[in-house]
Order: structure tokens, then sequence, then C-alpha cells
């Protein structure tokens, strides 16, 4: 098959460390080639980050470059929209609606762009936006933003939920297990 | 059993089942997880050194006593392990010695873009340069081979997108290896007399590593089905001419990338038309080819700056691709900042406010150089702010004395700030430095150092008390400030700077994100007392917004550290 790329895109410490683990555990327990490469150090503070995940039968590059991306995944609307010309055409970008403030904006050296879904729609892209954040609240951690993206995401794939499932037990810790299941099903069903 | 693992944990595993038994390194990102990985495994010694250089002697004596060694460090660590490099090429091992280097092309991380292959040519140690988390593990295995076979030390050279993707690896068993030490003077003391015997040892060794390089199955030529076109490259950027070419032409890919093979490339090169050299930053592979009289491209094509891609390479081809499509919007950037209750803030805003020329170091307080604080003056390298100003002031005679301070961390002042304060002691600078101590080494992910009281293993250790040890130096005044109190932080900054001989003061309070600090609860704004002045906003806090004319605190990012609260003059952020 021709390698499949996603994208995870963010604010440093938002936790797509997690989500590319989950997506890798995944992959690899359906026998696919596989790199996933991210982002360590200074970048993580605060800062824009992004993560490649790239799979099928033998995958190359660990980065995904301009125009390959069949998935990009943001935590944070203004980050989907900084990435947009690395999706492929017909390419996806699911996005989490909420807003976080870079500091040239905080300290007033810029603007948050306004109507970027609809910026992005008028461009012929295809969003799927909605309230991931709102979602991992209900299952009872803002910190699962990450999985309740994951569990949106998986719609697009033919994977079945036990295997989405089985992943997820083995990427994070056995206490919030429920907690992150209740996230996926919530961005599954969203 | 088949796993998916960084590179950096693909080169621990291969050190494990190397039988490595002696691990020394000093934290730099891309090649920080080496060393935590290698940590988890009880059959390996492994720990954080002070510094590189420090790693590196430790991992040669374990070497010399018969035990096979690692010491891991990024590219600029490679500088400060230097000296040592250049002579334990001519000593050579007797367990292998693996030096682990990890490049950052793009600077994702770091303060340059030297390109640490001209080390291994530089110091004559030969150089193995995997592409993927299998060559990684495979290679580490190799090189420790390597070194005993040709008794050298072996260079392990790593790049972020190595180090820092996940491939699939299979893993394999443990092999045990132990030798005896045996004193063997004209080896191991390098006076000169016995060096002059062991250079021409080198020299004959590097002639046998390239008749190795000939024939080594990691210099392997992969068929194309055209012959117009022959790639030679190596590292990631192997990976990227396989993303855009296949095996449409023949490519021949350096495992060893030091001493390269002259008659395989030769020979590589009489069977295609073209000769492109593809490899990031400088040119190592294609100066070696014109040395061999070899027609090639190369830098002509891919830039030496910044970090090859897929793209990059299709575009210099000429390659025909897909491109995305970018918003008509203006994206404002988002750079790294510092986090919000960063103990590192209010001290940096008490400088800013004082006006103070600032020499600054390595290190998450680096970015008390971004707006709005912007209150950083230099940063060069690990300990350069102490001695930095030191020289600074000294050449002014005292024109500057007490408008200039020196910034470092806790752990870069373990690393190369402790001789820089000798230097100022000794020397008589009326110079001040502040030791941010947040307790751990913050930038590369919180790894414990000898001020912190715990080692690599997690486990209690010596503690190196730095008030006792400032003073063992020769310097008199030492005080300690709390950063989050911003009375203090000035009045002592101010007394300091005034005093007629060389200071010290310690900025103490550890790390925010450390799992043991607790947090108080966000604060709050009362908005009928709020004016909109702003005050709040000159920290650069994260948590800090200017809303509808009013402040707003973000409560998911507010630990409580109540610095922002010491700056509003109409109490309006108050704490629940």
């Amino acid at each position: 098959m021709e390698t499949k790329n996603i994208m995870i895109v963010g604010v440093g410490g938002q936790g797509s460390l997690l989500a590319s683990k989950l997506l890798g555990r995944l992959l690899l327990s359906r026998g696919y080639d596989i790199k996933v490469s991210e982002v360590h150090g200074m970048s993580q503070r605060g800062g824009s980050v992004v993560t490649y995940v790239r799979f099928g039968d033998k995958v190359y590059s660990p980065i995904i470059d301009k125009g390959e991306a069949d998935f990009i995944v943001s935590f944070e609307l203004l980050e989907a929209a900084r990435w947009t010309e690395y999706l492929k055409p017909n390419g996806k970008i699911i996005t989490n609606i909420q807003q976080i403030n870079p500091m040239p904006v905080i300290i007033g050296a810029a603007e948050y762009p306004q109507d970027l879904i609809q910026k992005m729609q008028a461009a012929n892209l295809d969003v799927d936006a909605f309230d991931a954040l709102t979602l991992a609240e209900q299952a009872g951690s803002a910190k699962a933003v990450n999985i309740v993206l994951m569990g949106h995401l998986s719609k697009n794939f033919d994977f079945t939920l036990d295997e989405w499932l089985e992943a997820i037990a083995q990427s994070v810790p056995a206490k919030f297990l429920e907690l992150n299941k209740k996230a996926f099903q919530l961005g599954r069903d969203a | 059993m088949k796993q998916l693992i960084l590179g950096n944990e693909a080169v621990a595993r291969g050190l494990y089942e190397g039988g490595c038994q002696f691990v020394s390194s000093y934290p730099g990102t891309p090649s920080t997880e080496i060393t935590e990985a290698i940590a988890k495994y009880p059959e390996v010694y492994a720990e954080w050194a002070p510094n590189e250089k420090v790693a590196m002697e430790s991992a040669f004596g374990a070497s010399v006593a018969g035990r096979r060694s690692f010491c891991g460090m990024k590219h600029v660590g490679l500088n400060v392990a230097a000296d040592p490099l250049f002579t334990i090429s001519y000593t050579g091992v007797n367990a292998g010695m693996v030096i682990g280097v990890a490049d950052d092309a793009g600077m994702h991380s770091s303060q340059n873009e030297q390109d640490s292959r001209h080390y291994a040519r530089a110091s004559k140690i030969p150089m193995l340069e995997p592409s993927d988390s299998a060559e990684a593990l495979a290679f580490t295995k190799l090189a420790y081979e390597l070194s005993e076979q040709f008794d050298t030390p072996v260079l392990l050279k790593m790049c972020t997108r190595v180090s820092h993707s996940q491939s699939v690896v299979e893993l394999g068993e443990r092999m045990e290896v132990t030798k005896e030490y045996q004193k063997d003077i004209p080896k191991y003391v390098m006076m000169p007399g016995n060096a002059k015997r062991r250079h021409p040892v080198v020299e004959e060794r590097t002639r046998a590593l390239v008749q190795y390089a000939e024939t080594a199955d990691i210099n392997r030529i992969e068929a194309g089905s055209c012959n117009a076109i022959g790639f030679i490259t190596s590292s990631t950027s192997y990976q990227y001419v396989k993303e855009v070419f296949g095996n449409q032409y023949p490519v021949l890919k350096l495992g060893m990338i030091w001493p390269m093979p002259e008659e395989k490339i030769r020979s590589f090169a009489a069977s295609v038309e073209k000769l492109v050299v593809v490899e990031e930053l400088d040119s190592f592979i294609e100066a070696h080819c014109r040395n061999l009289g070899l027609a090639c491209e190369g830098k002509n094509l891919f830039s030496c700056i910044d970090e090859l891609s897929q793209n990059k390479i299709a575009d210099a081809m000429e390659v025909i691709k897909s491109s995305g499509t970018a918003l008509d919007a203006q994206i404002p950037a988002r750079p790294p900042v510092m986090c919000a209750g960063c103990p590192h803030r209010g001290l940096f805003y008490t400088l800013k406010k004082n006006k103070l020329t600032v020499i600054g170091d390595i290190g998450c307080y680096t970015l008390g150089a971004v707006a709005p604080l912007q209150a950083v003056d230099t940063v060069i390298c690990m300990g350069a702010s102490v001695s930095g100003t030191h020289g600074f002031n000294k050449s002014q005679n005292g024109a500057s004395d007490n408008k200039t301070v020196a910034v470092i961390g806790d752990s870069t002042f373990m690393h190369s700030g402790i001789t820089g304060l000798v230097n100022m002691a000794y020397n008589e600078s009326n110079s001040t430095v502040i030791i941010v101590d947040n307790s751990i080494t913050g930038m590369t992910g919180h790894q414990q150092n000898p001020t912190t009281g715990f080692n690599l293993k997690g486990d209690p250790c010596a503690k190196i008390d730095l008030e006792t040890l400032c003073h063992a130096v020769g310097i008199r005044r030492v005080q300690v400030v709390d950063p989050y109190d911003l009375a203090q932080c000035d009045a002592v900054i101010k007394e300091e700077l005034a005093a007629n001989e060389p200071s010290v003061i310690i900025s103490r309070r550890p790390c925010a994100l450390l799992k043991y600090v607790k947090h108080k609860a966000p604060l709050q704004v009362d908005t009928e007392k709020c004016v909109g002045c702003k005050s709040c906003m000159k920290i650069g806090c994260p948590a800090i917004s200017i809303i509808d004319g009013k402040a707003k605190v973000d409560s998911t990012q507010c630990v409580g550290c109540g610095v922002c609260e010491q700056l509003c003059k109409f109490g309006a952020l108050t704490e629940v």
C-alpha cells in the first residue's frame, strides 16, 4: 500500500507525544512498517510542535513534507492553519477549536487571525473542527484532548474499536485507562 | 520481538546487547534519551557526568580497565570533550569504547549547526552513521567489534531525525565481554616519546580501516533501474533519497562515514553517468570524492544550511511533486516561552527593570532573551556567562561592574561555570554571578545533576552545596533569593552589584514542571479593580492575556506563583 501520513500538531506540552505513541502501538500490532518523528528540547516549552506518523509497506523518510499529509490532527486552531500547506490534495484536517494565544499575540505584537475555519474552507480544505476540550473535560480531564482527537481520527480508518482500545491500554497508566476510554469514545462519536 | 523505538533508545539497546558495562554522559538534545534508556538496564552502570569531558575520560578509564564503555553527548558537547578525544585516538582502547554524538541540523534545540563528521577525520577516529533505529542498534554493536578489532574508540554519529524518530527494530540477546587490565606504559602514557611512537600506529590503523570500508556490508550499493544518476549518501539523507527515487537509481549508502572507501567509490562512480552526493550540512563525502579526482554534484544542489527533506531533494533534482495550499492569513509565530510559574521569570523581570547587561548561558533561561523580557545580551556556550562577564567587566576597568551580571543555571554551572568563577576570584574581578538554581537540568527534560542530590537512576546521592562551593573558590559574598519574591530579588541584586568585590547570588526555586512541586490555586482577576494597565503583561507569562481591556488568567496554565500579583498596583490579581 502507499504510505499514509498523519501529522499531529499543537502547542508544546499539550500531549502530542502520547497521541503518536498510541498510533505507533496500533500500527505496529497491524504489522505495518512505521516511522514516527518527534520534537524534543526547546520547542516543547510552549512552542509550535509537530509529530509525524507514517505507515505502509516500507517507509523511508521519517518526516512529512509539504503536500504529503493525509491527515493533519491539530490540538489548537491556529496550529491547524499554520500547517495547511503540508496537506495532500484531498487530505483532511481534524482540529480542536480551542484557541491558545502565542506570545506575540499576548504582548500585542500580532493578532490571532479571525475566522480561521471559514478561511480554510474557502481555500477548499476539508476541515473537521470540533470542541475536543469540552469532550475531554466531560471524560474527566482537560489533558485527555489527545485521546479525544484520536477517537475522532479513528472514524477515518477501518481498524476495529478493540484494536484502538488495546493500543490505548498499552499507552496510558492503568489508573487513567477508563477516563481515556471514555475520552476516546466521546471523540469517536463526535 | 519487533518494537517501535526511538533511534536513541535503539542505541541504548545496542549498548545493552553489545555488552556495554559502563556509561557516562552529559544530557544534550538530541542525544539525551540514549543515556536515559540505558539507565533502565540493571546490567549496565550508567551515570550523568558534570560535563562531556569528564564523561569521555570516565568512559576511557572503563575501557582501559577492560569494560566496554560508552559516553553520549550532543554535537557541541563533543567540543568540550575534544581534548581527550584527540589523544585517546593515539592510545586506543582495551575493551571497546563507543562515543555517541548527536548533531542538530536545523538547530531544533541548539546554538549552532556544526557538522561533527569533521571530528572523525581530525581525530582519526572511525565514525559510523546509522539512518534509522534498526541501524542504530546494529551499528552500536558493530562499533564495539570494530573498536576492539582496530584498537580505537569509535564515534557513533546520530542526528535529530535519527535520534528522535521511532522505527521498527528486532531485539536480540546481550553478550558479555570482559577483558583484563594490563599495564602498558608505551600505549597509555601519552608523553612525547610515547606519543611519537603511537602516531604512526594511528596512521596505519586508518589505512587498515580504509580496507575494511572497501568491503564492509554497511557501505552497500543498492541497485537501480537506470544508471543516469548514482547517489552517494548516508544517515537521514539516504532516507530522503529513497523516499523520492525508490529503486530508480543506484545508491551507494555509506554506514561508515570515516574513513571512507576509495575503490568502492571509484567503481561506483564509473558505473553511473552522473555522481550526486546527498548529505546534510557540510561537504564531507563530496570533498572526499573530489579528493579522489571524481566529478560530482552535491553542495551546488543541496544547501549546507538547515536539514534536508524529501521535497528539498525533489526540488533540486527537478522532480515534480504536488504541493499543498498555504492559507491566505497572517499566522503569528509561536516561539517557545518560559512556562507559567517558571522561577526564572521573576528574576529576569528584575534584571530588566534594573536595566542590567546580562551575559547569559545555555538552558531554559536562555528564553529570558525573548520578548517581552528581552533581558539577555549574549549567549554563546555552556559556562560562557561567568567567564564572559569577567572579561566584559575587567576590560572596562570597573565602568560596567555595577550594571552587569552573569546568569547561569545550576547544571550549567556544574558543567563549566566553576572554572570561570575561580578565574573571577583569582584575578579579582568585581563581578556578580547569578546562579539560577531550579534544582534540575531543565531544558533537556529534567535530568539530575550534582546539585540535586539524586543520580541518573533516581537514587539519593551526594549533593554538591553551591554556597559552600562558591565560598571555597574564594567568593566571600554569597546570597540566596527566592525569584518569586520580586522585592527581595531587587534588593539583593542592587546590594551585590554595589559591593566592591566578586559575589554570587543563588536564585533558588525548583522548576514548576517538577512532579514534586506543589502548585497553588490559579489566581483570579477582580474585574472591578482591573484597569487594564497591562503591568502584569510585562513578565511575558503565557497564562495572562488582556481580553476586552481586562486581564484574564488562564486557569489551566496558572500555577499560582504570584509574581504577577506583585506587579498589580490595584490589587486586581488575587489568590483564591
